[in-house]
Order: structure tokens, then sequence, then C-alpha cells
């Protein structure tokens, strides 16, 4: 039985850029929508309509002046935007995964330590995190001899793929997709496509952005534009 | 009866230094968690050395209360409690990184020395296990092992920072305090650095508060960000929350100062 993962009421961004004088940019104005487990929700806009900054209010990256985030938390429900710091943290490690467009990491660490560390967060074992995370690795198609490297050097679609790896590894219930296929070639496409369909009809609840037509109409279940969502 | 979990490691309120006329911090108040890592941003003169002084009980503050939660689960206040017992709690209980490894080094003893005194400092007597553990410790900061016997003189700047902190980590201190912990050092070591402090940090299971202004180090290494103008405190909240959407006009500028935060 699917059960309502996150409810976003009302929510309003502005960015104001005190350097402009104060200039401010009304990003999303009122928006409201639903989530279930085993729900994929494609949100559908041009780019620079704020798809990208729900995705990250829903993460706690970005702090809107109003409105709620609640999403379903171990069972409770949590409203993400006037959370304390730690329990959004909390939220993070065992709730909410997110998978940016860029991957950002220490320039040193190998991709398997990068894939496998929020596994490690979670209090999994060095070996079970590895494990899982060669097993992820292997699913995206990276090639072992890569993964003792640091993903800091590897293409575009190759770094993608280590950023999808590592946003997915963990099982989250809710997970949060930008654009998880825009430098991936058609084989890398198929097989991210793949993998988000597996992990939706394990019941996870997932918002996400795909401007990939093919992509969107594979994965989602559900398709919405903002400007529906704030009407 | 709660966790210790459930309760801040550190208790800071209403923190305020007045250097006779001149502001070193106002009203600063925050909670820090067990293994929670805080950075303390903010560009030069902004009171981030004043309020790390503060904290650890090196600098008397004009007003204000820290209360810091020992092992054993009593609550005590830092500023008011004697010399000796905020000694004590320094010893066991803290770690201080700081920026010139100098300042936190014995120049004139060896390597392996400046680990196992600290040992010796809260009771190790056994010299082999001494020995043992300083060696150990020389391996986590990936000091190789024929350098134990070594003065840190003749360490490069990156290795002598790798040795303050193992100096500082052997006696497993609960909270850990930073100081420009990257400050002075090669970019390529910086990051060997950076990688080792989170990496331990989050082993130990420490906290720690880190005092820098280098953004692209809090992103990597701390939790949470206070923000600090003019000795107070103009925003706080998760690093990335306040790196990427900062909502203070200084932290705007702080931000978009930066090649790449």
């Amino acid at each position: 039985m699917s059960v309502e993962a996150i409810r976003i009421e009302d929510l309003r961004k502005t960015f104001t850029l005190h350097g402009q004088g104060g200039l401010e940019l009304p990003v999303l104005r009122g928006v409201s929508l639903s989530v279930r487990s085993g729900e994929c929700l494609a949100l559908a806009d041009p780019s620079g309509s704020g798809k990208s900054t729900l995705l990250r209010c829903v993460y706690g990256n970005y702090r809107p002046q109003a409105g709620r985030i609640l999403v379903n938390h171990r069972g409770a429900t949590v409203d993400i935007v006037s959370a304390e710091p730690r329990r959004v943290l909390e939220i993070r490690r065992r709730t909410v995964g997110y998978v940016s467009q860029f991957l950002r990491v220490i320039p040193r660490v190998p991709t398997l330590d990068v894939v496998a560390e929020p596994l490690r967060a979670l209090g999994a074992t060095r070996e079970e995190a590895a494990a899982r995370a060669a097993s992820i690795l292997d699913r995206l198609a990276i090639p072992q001899r890569l993964w003792s490297l640091s993903p800091v050097t590897f293409s575009g679609g190759e770094q993608q793929r280590v950023n999808i790896a590592r946003g997915l590894v963990a099982r989250h219930p809710i997970l949060l997709l930008d654009e998880p296929t825009a430098s991936l070639d058609a084989a890398g496409r198929a097989r991210v496509a793949d993998l988000i369909v597996e992990v939706r009809r394990r019941g996870t609840a997932i918002v996400g952005t795909f401007h990939d037509r093919e992509v969107r109409d594979e994965v989602s279940t559900r398709v919405v534009t903002l400007h529906e969502a704030a009407a | 009866m709660m966790s210790d979990a459930d309760r801040p490691l550190l208790g800071v309120r209403g923190l305020t230094h007045d250097y006779g006329g001149r502001l070193g911090c106002l009203d600063i108040g925050f909670d820090l968690w067990p293994g929670e890592v805080l950075g303390v941003v903010g560009e030069s003169g902004s009171g981030k050395t004043t309020l790390l002084s503060c904290l650890s009980g090196r600098l008397v503050p004009t007003a204000g209360v820290v209360e810091f939660l020992t092992r054993d689960g009593t609550v005590v206040d830092v500023l008011r409690m004697s010399e000796t017992a905020r000694r004590r709690v320094a010893r066991t209980d803290w770690g201080m990184v700081h920026q010139n490894p100098r300042d936190g080094l014995r120049m004139n003893v060896t390597a392996g020395a400046n680990v196992g005194e600290r040992l010796m400092a809260v009771g190790a007597r056994h010299y082999g296990q001494i020995r043992a553990a300083a060696l150990e410790w020389l391996g986590h900061v990936e000091i190789a092992s024929d350098r134990v016997d070594d003065l840190p003189r003749t360490f490069s700047g990156g290795m002598q920072q790798r040795l303050q902190i193992a100096r500082n980590l052997v006696t497993r201190p609960r909270l850990v305090f930073m100081d420009e912990p990257t400050g002075g050092l090669d970019v390529s070591v910086q990051a060997r650095l950076l990688d080792l402090l989170r990496s331990l940090v989050a082993e130990l299971g420490l906290s720690a508060i880190v005092v820098t202004h280098d953004l692209a180090v809090t992103r990597l290494l701390t939790h949470r960000l206070l923000v600090l103008r003019r000795g107070e405190v103009v925003e706080s909240g998760l690093t990335d929350q306040v790196l990427d959407d900062p909502q203070h006009p200084y932290t705007q500028l702080l931000v978009s100062s930066v090649l790449h935060p």
C-alpha cells in the first residue's frame, strides 16, 4: 500500500540579491503538490522556471520564505522548512536522497569510497558498504579499474553515473533527481532509466526533472508543471 | 533519562568580549551536538579567533556562559570552574589544532615524543604501549614509521600539521578546536589534510569547531556554519544551505567573492 511521502503546501521562494540593490527574484509562488511512495513525479517546465529550486528546497539546501514541506521520515511527518539543521541532516542520511547535476567531492577520495560513504554514514561496515557500492557501480557500467581513482578526472558522463550511484546506493525512501541523464549517451541513459524504474517499483517516492522526453516517459508515473502546481 | 546524543556537548549563551572599547564578539549563542562539526567563517578581524579562545577558556570573556558536557555526564561551566579543573577537562576531553603547527608542537622533541607525551599527560606510563600508540597514530596521519625519532623541524609544513593532528587525537578528545587548520598549506596538501580530517572526525565521532576564512574548507569539513561579522553572528544554518542560498548581505558578499566555494 502506498503512503504519502512528500506533501508541499503553498511553498514560496524568492531570491533577494543584496549585491544588486536588493533585487528580488520570485521563483516559487505558492507551489503545492503531493507524492506517494512508488510514484515518480516529473517536473516539466522550461529551464529557469524553478524546478531545481524546488528540489533543493525539499532537500533543505534552499531556504523558502513561506510554506511547508512535509516528509514522511521513519513514519513521522517532519516539516523540512522549519526543522533544525541536525534534524535535516538526519533526514538526509535516512530518508531523502538527492542527485544533483554535478558531483562535488574531495579530490583525493577513491570512487568506491565516494559511493560507499552514504552507507557508512548509516552505520554499514566497511566491507558491506564497499560491496554494495561495487554492485551499483557495476550496474552503471563504471569499469572496475576506475574504482580506486578519484572521480575528479572522469568524463562528464562517468561523473554523472558516479553521482547517481552515490545518490541511490543507500536506498532512501524519497529520491530527488535533478537531470540525472543530462550528460549521458544513449546506452547510459537506458541504464539509468532502468535503474530509476526499478527503484520506483521498490516503493521509492521520486521527484525529478528529466529534459529527455524518452527518459521522462519511461520513468515517470505523473508529469506536472510548476505552473499547474501553483494554481 | 536522556541519552548523551540528546544533550548538547557544548552550550554557549550570550558570549561577549570587549577588548576595552573594541568589540571582540557580541552576544554569541549556539549548541554544539555530539558528532557535529561547526564552522565559523568571516573575514579577518570578524572575531573568529576571539570566539575560539573564549570557548576553550583561554580568554575570559566579558560576559556569557559556556557549558560543556563531560565524559561522566555532568555539565561544567567552563568560564567559572577552577583553573585546575579546566586544565583537566582540556587535557582529557579537548584538542586544539593551531594554524601554525609550531604553536601546537614541541619542536625540540621527536615526532614520537610529541604524540606520546600527550598520552603520558593523561596517565599512560608503559613505554612500549606509548611508543606503539605513537606509531599507530603516525600511521593514521600518514607519516612513515621511520620518521618517529625525527624532530618536527625536519618535516614539511603539511607533515607538521598532520603530526599536530596526531598529537591532538591520540588521547581521543571529544571536542577539537581548529584554527585555520589548512591555512598556509599548498592546495594539494590541503586536500589530503581535509580528507584525513574528515575521515578521522567521522570515524571517531568527534565534535569540532573549525574557524576558517576558506569557504571551500567549510563545505567539505563542517555540518553547520556561523557567519561572523564585526563580532556578531549574522547568519547560521546548514553549511550547504548557507553557502548555496545565503540570506544576509554580508554572507552573499563572502560567497560571491570566492571563485569556487
